[in-house]
C-alpha cells in the first residue's frame, strides 16, 4: 500500500501545477456567478460585503425588450453558421478529392485553409476595406453587374448574412480538411469494385464515400451542437457597429456592453450565467449523443 | 494528404470542377492580396479606388509612418513576450496534465476526478464579468501574466497529447521504470522526445493561439502601452478614426492615407501567420488527423 503510494505520488505532484491554475483561472471565477445575485459593486471585491437581490438582475433583463431581440439574433446567426458550416466543407470535400491533379488539388487545399488560421481583428479589418460602400472592391465589383451599393456592414437586412458568409469563408477550409482526412480512410478496393461493378462518380459518392464519413458526419454535427449561443464574439465585435445592434447583437457582445460599458456587473454576470446553463446543457447532451451514436469519447 | 485515386477522367465535369474550386480558392486568397496592394500603393491611388491586386505608384510610405510609432514596436514587444512565455507554459503544463491522465484508472487514484475537474473547464465557465473581477482582484491587470496565466492549461490539446500518449507501447514505459527512472525521468526521456511531433503541433496551436489574441488585451490592459499587436491593430484598424489622432500625426499623415495605413497594418498583423503558413499546414492537418477524427 505504502510502495504504491509511493510510486504514485510523482504522478499526483505532476498534477499539480495545472491544477492550481485551473483553479485560480476557471473555478474561482466560476464562484464569481454570484455576481448575478447580487447589486454588485467592484470597490468591495468579488467576496465583499455585497448587497444581494435574489433573482432581480434576471428579472430586469428578460423584461428588457433588445433581450429577446438578443437572444433571436444569437440563435438566428448561429444555426445558420452550423448548418453551413457542416455542409459546405462537406461538398467541398466531395469535390475536391474528384480532382485528377494532385498539384491543383494541394494548391486549392493551401489556399482554402488559410483564413482560418487569421484572426478576426485581420480578417475585420479586410472585410471592413473590401465590403465598404465608398470604394470597397467588392460594390465596385457588383456594379460591374448593374448591382446597386450594398451596405453589407452597416444594413440590418444584410449585416446577419455578411455575418454568416465571412464566418463560412474563414472556416470551412478547416472543416473541408477533416472531412477530406475522413474519406482518405476509405478503402479504395470499394471505389475499385464499384467501378467494375459499372458505378459511376454520383452512384459512388452517393453509396460509397458519404456513408465511409457518415461517422464523422455525425460526430462534428453533434459536437456543433452545443455552440449553439455561441454566435461569434471575436467576429460580431470586430464588424458591428451601432445601426446593426438590432440585427446583430448576440449574446456575448450584449454582455460585454451592458457589463463593461454600462458597468452594469450584476446584470451582465445574470445573461453570462443564463448562457452557460444552457451551453452546459447542449454540451452535456452533445457529448452525450457523440458518444451514444458515434462511440466519440473524449478521455 | 494522399487521397483515393480511381477513375481519374479529363471529362467535362472534371474540368467544371476544377475551375469552380479554383475559383473559390481565389475568394480566399484574393482579398488580402488586394489589401496588401493598397498597403504598398500611395495614398491618392488607394484613396481614389485605382487599386486591384498590384500596387499603383509603389511606396513604403505606410510602413515607414508604422513602424516609426513606438506604440507599434511596444506591441510587438509584448506580443513576442506573450508567445516566449506563454507557448513554453502551455507545452509544459499539458505534458505534466496529460502524462498522469494518461494512465489507468487502477494506476492512478482520483483519475477519473482528475480528468473531470481539468474536462469542465471545457464546459462551463463563469462568463466575462467574474472573469475579469477575478483577474483584477489578482492584481494581474496591465500585467503580461494576464495573458498567459488564464490559459496556462489547454484543455484540448491535454485531450489531444493524452490519447497520443496512450498509443505509446507499454513496454517501453515498463523498460524504464525497471531501469530505476521515476516517472519524471520516464516522461522527460521516453515520452517527450517520442512525442515530437504531437508536441510540434501543439506548440504551432499554442503561438498562433497566442499571436492571434485580442481580446483579453483590450480588456485586461488599461495602458495602451501594454496592448499585444492584435489588440493594438483593433484599436487602430477596427475602432478608430484618425479623426482622433495627435496633430503631429496628422502631419505625417499627409504623406499616406488612412486605407493604406489600415492595410499596412492588417498586413503586419497577419504577417507572421503568412510566413509560417507552409509549416502550419503540414502540422495542423497532423493535427487534425491526430485529434478530430480518431474516435
Amino acid at each position: 500500500m505504502r510502495a504504491k503510494l509511493r510510486k504514485e505520488l510523482p504522478l499526483h505532484l505532476m498534477l499539480l501545477p495545472g491544477l492550481v491554475m485551473i483553479i485560480l483561472f476557471s473555478y474561482v471565477p466560476m464562484a464569481g456567478v454570484m455576481i448575478a445575485f447580487q447589486k454588485f459593486i467592484p470597490a468591495k471585491g468579488l467576496f465583499g460585503d455585497q448587497k444581494w437581490v435574489g433573482l432581480d438582475n434576471f428579472e430586469y433583463v428578460m423584461n428588457l425588450p433588445s433581450f429577446t431581440q438578443v437572444l433571436w439574433n444569437t440563435l438566428f446567426i448561429s444555426s445558420l453558421k452550423l448548418i453551413l458550416g457542416l455542409i459546405i466543407p462537406l461538398v467541398f470535400a466531395i469535390l475536391l478529392n474528384e480532382l485528377a491533379s494532385n498539384v491543383i488539388k494541394r494548391s486549392v487545399q493551401t489556399a482554402i485553409y488559410l483564413p482560418y488560421f487569421l484572426s478576426w481583428v485581420v480578417l475585420g479589418g479586410i472585410l471592413i476595406d473590401i465590403l465598404s460602400p465608398s470604394g470597397g472592391i467588392v460594390n465596385e465589383f457588383l456594379g460591374w453587374f448593374g448591382v446597386s451599393k450594398i451596405f453589407f456592414l452597416g444594413d440590418n437586412d444584410w449585416f446577419p448574412f455578411t455575418l454568416i458568409a465571412s464566418d463560412v469563408w474563414k472556416n470551412f477550409g478547416y472543416g473541408t480538411i477533416v472531412y477530406l482526412a475522413a474519406i482518405t480512410g476509405i478503402d479504395p478496393g470499394l471505389y475499385e469494385a464499384a467501378t467494375i461493378d459499372g458505378a459511376n462518380r454520383w452512384h459512388k459518392t452517393w453509396h460509397i464515400t458519404i456513408p465511409g464519413i457518415r461517422m464523422v458526419i455525425v460526430l462534428l454535427s453533434v459536437l456543433s451542437l452545443g455552440q449553439l449561443l455561441n454566435a461569434g464574439f471575436d467576429q460580431v465585435f470586430n464588424l458591428y457597429s451601432p445601426q446593426v445592434y438590432e440585427s446583430g447583437d448576440i449574446l456575448d457582445t450584449f454582455v460585454y456592453r451592458i457589463g463593461l460599458l454600462d458597468a452594469q456587473y450584476g446584470v451582465a454576470t445574470a445573461v453570462g450565467f443564463f448562457k452557460s446553463i444552457i451551453s452546459l446543457t447542449l454540451i452535456s447532451s452533445s457529448y452525450f449523443l457523440a458518444y451514444r451514436f458515434a462511440k466519440y469519447r473524449i478521455f | 494528404m494522399t487521397t483515393v485515386h480511381r477513375s481519374k477522367k479529363f471529362d467535362g465535369i472534371s474540368v467544371l470542377n476544377a475551375a469552380f474550386l479554383i475559383l473559390v480558392s481565389l475568394l480566399c486568397i484574393l482579398p488580402l492580396v488586394h489589401i496588401i496592394a493598397v498597403s504598398f500603393s500611395s495614398s491618392a491611388a488607394a484613396s481614389a479606388g485605382y487599386v486591384r491586386l498590384w500596387p499603383v505608384d509603389f511606396t513604403f510610405a505606410s510602413y515607414m509612418y508604422t513602424m516609426s510609432r513606438t506604440e507599434f514596436w511596444q506591441s510587438m514587444v509584448v506580443s513576442l513576450t506573450r508567445i516566449g512565455i506563454g507557448t513554453p507554459l502551455n507545452l509544459l503544463l499539458t505534458i505534466l496534465v496529460a502524462y498522469p491522465l494518461s494512465k489507468e484508472s487502477h494506476a492512478l487514484r482520483f483519475r477519473s476526478v482528475y480528468a473531470w475537474a481539468f474536462f469542465v473547464t471545457m464546459l462551463f465557465n463563469g462568463g466575462l464579468i467574474p472573469w475579469y473581477t477575478t483577474l483584477k482582484e489578482y492584481g494581474l491587470l496591465d500585467s503580461i501574466w494576464a495573458l498567459v496565466l488564464p490559459g496556462a492549461v489547454p484543455v484540448f490539446s491535454v485531450v489531444l497529447l493524452l490519447n497520443f500518449f496512450r498509443e505509446i507501447p507499454k513496454e517501453l514505459e515498463e523498460a524504464a521504470l525497471i531501469d530505476g527512472a521515476g516517472h519524471f525521468r520516464t516522461v522527460w526521456s521516453i515520452f517527450v522526445p517520442i512525442s515530437k511531433p504531437a508536441l510540434a503541433t501543439l506548440a504551432l496551436f499554442s503561438m498562433v493561439e497566442h499571436w492571434n489574441s485580442w481580446f483579453d488585451g483590450l480588456l485586461l490592459m488599461g495602458n495602451p502601452a501594454n496592448y499585444p499587436l492584435q489588440s493594438y491593430i483593433q484599436t487602430i484598424v477596427i475602432q478608430q478614426n484618425l479623426s482622433n489622432m495627435s496633430r503631429d500625426a496628422m502631419l505625417d499623415l499627409a504623406l499616406i492615407s488612412d486605407r493604406t495605413l489600415k492595410s499596412s497594418q492588417i498586413f503586419l498583423g497577419s504577417l507572421p501567420i503568412i510566413l509560417a503558413y507552409p509549416f502550419l499546414q503540414k502540422y495542423f492537418v497532423k493535427g487534425i488527423v491526430l485529434g478530430s477524427v480518431k474516435g
